[in-house]
């Protein structure tokens, strides 16, 4: 649809004004506030924090809220997704040389998504990075013609996309039931909580992933063709 | 600082700037595509030159590879409904 020609005005006055805002902010940021930086302060308790890499212990426990709401957010997109209605048609099966490809494909991505998940303890890697390997491992597989991806059915298959924000969910609330924070992890028990939560987020963002590339609702199986 | 690391610099950047000038007025949904994912290529580049690895993986294997595989799916239908 076209915008009216009246208030076709409006959109760059706005965008311009947005604009500003941006730089305002940025500004502000680069230059205002000489304070002590968060930084700083969360280098300080890295050590303390059950992973070594300070990314990840940024996302998984000084900000951890901040990655519940983006495994929420994905989980939200899928369902928006599967609302539109039925998958789309499934490709063709691919001929033999892309088949034996794929063969090799997804167990090496499955490997390294494995890799990534457990190395983003200490070194950069992590559960969004692990997840997006095991995404591809599924486009792999739907681009060369099976059309569930390798997802498993659909009851299953929700079970699996909602793990990492049950996972973490339930971690939060058992700390409070222990008398803590949500999501404030003691720090004996820190590292083992943490790599719990990035398994369900890992295998959580992979099947989402996989999922949304399906583009909706999965088919069953062996039912036919409309 | 390295000279030839400068000129890199500058190159990727200006390349980059192309590529999204390009990407955003391409009138075809899977050109425009496919120029969004070359320039993802590149911004895991430029995340990698920031020394910031963990951006640049993410931005390889998501901004990269996964959106550019579900824009394409979702030009695939465009162009089918049309």
């Amino acid at each position: 649809m076209k915008p009216s020609n009246s208030h076709a005005f409006l959109i760059p006055l706005l965008l311009t004004a947005i604009g500003a805002l941006l730089f305002w902010a940025f500004w502000i940021g680069v230059t205002g506030y000489e304070g002590e930086r968060l930084a700083t302060l969360a280098l300080e308790r890295v050590p303390e924090s059950g992973a070594g890499n300070p990314v990840t212990s940024v996302l998984l426990n000084f900000r951890a809220y901040d990655t519940l709401m983006e495994l929420a957010v994905l989980l939200a997109a899928l369902l928006g997704i599967w609302s539109l209605g039925p998958a789309a048609v499934p490709y063709q099966r691919a001929a033999l040389l892309l088949d034996s490809l794929v063969g090799w494909v997804v167990p090496m991505l499955i490997i390294a998504g494995g890799y990534l998940l457990w190395v983003g303890g200490h070194a950069p890697g992590g559960a969004f990075q692990a997840g997006a390997l095991l995404g591809a491992a599924g486009v792999a597989l739907a681009l060369s013609g099976r059309p569930s991806a390798g997802l498993p059915g659909e009851s299953r298959l929700r079970v699996l996309a909602a793990l990492g924000t049950l996972v973490f969910v339930l971690v939060g609330l058992m700390l409070m039931g222990l008398g803590l924070g949500f999501l404030t992890y003691p720090p004996a028990l820190a590292k083992v909580l943490i790599l719990a939560i990035e398994t369900g987020a890992t295998l959580s963002i992979g099947a989402t992933l996989a999922a949304a590339f399906l583009g909706g609702r999965p088919r069953a199986t062996g039912a036919a063709e409309p | 600082m390295n000279p030839l690391l400068l000129g890199f610099d500058i190159l990727l950047s200006t390349t980059l700037l192309g590529l999204a000038l390009a990407a955003l007025t391409s009138r075809e949904p899977r050109r425009g595509v496919i120029l969004f994912i070359a320039f993802g290529l590149l911004l895991a580049l430029v995340w990698a030159r920031l020394r910031a690895p963990d951006l640049a993986l993410a931005e390889a294997a998501i901004g990269a590879g996964l959106a550019g595989a579900l824009m394409l799916s979702a030009a695939r239908r465009a162009v089918r409904r049309r």
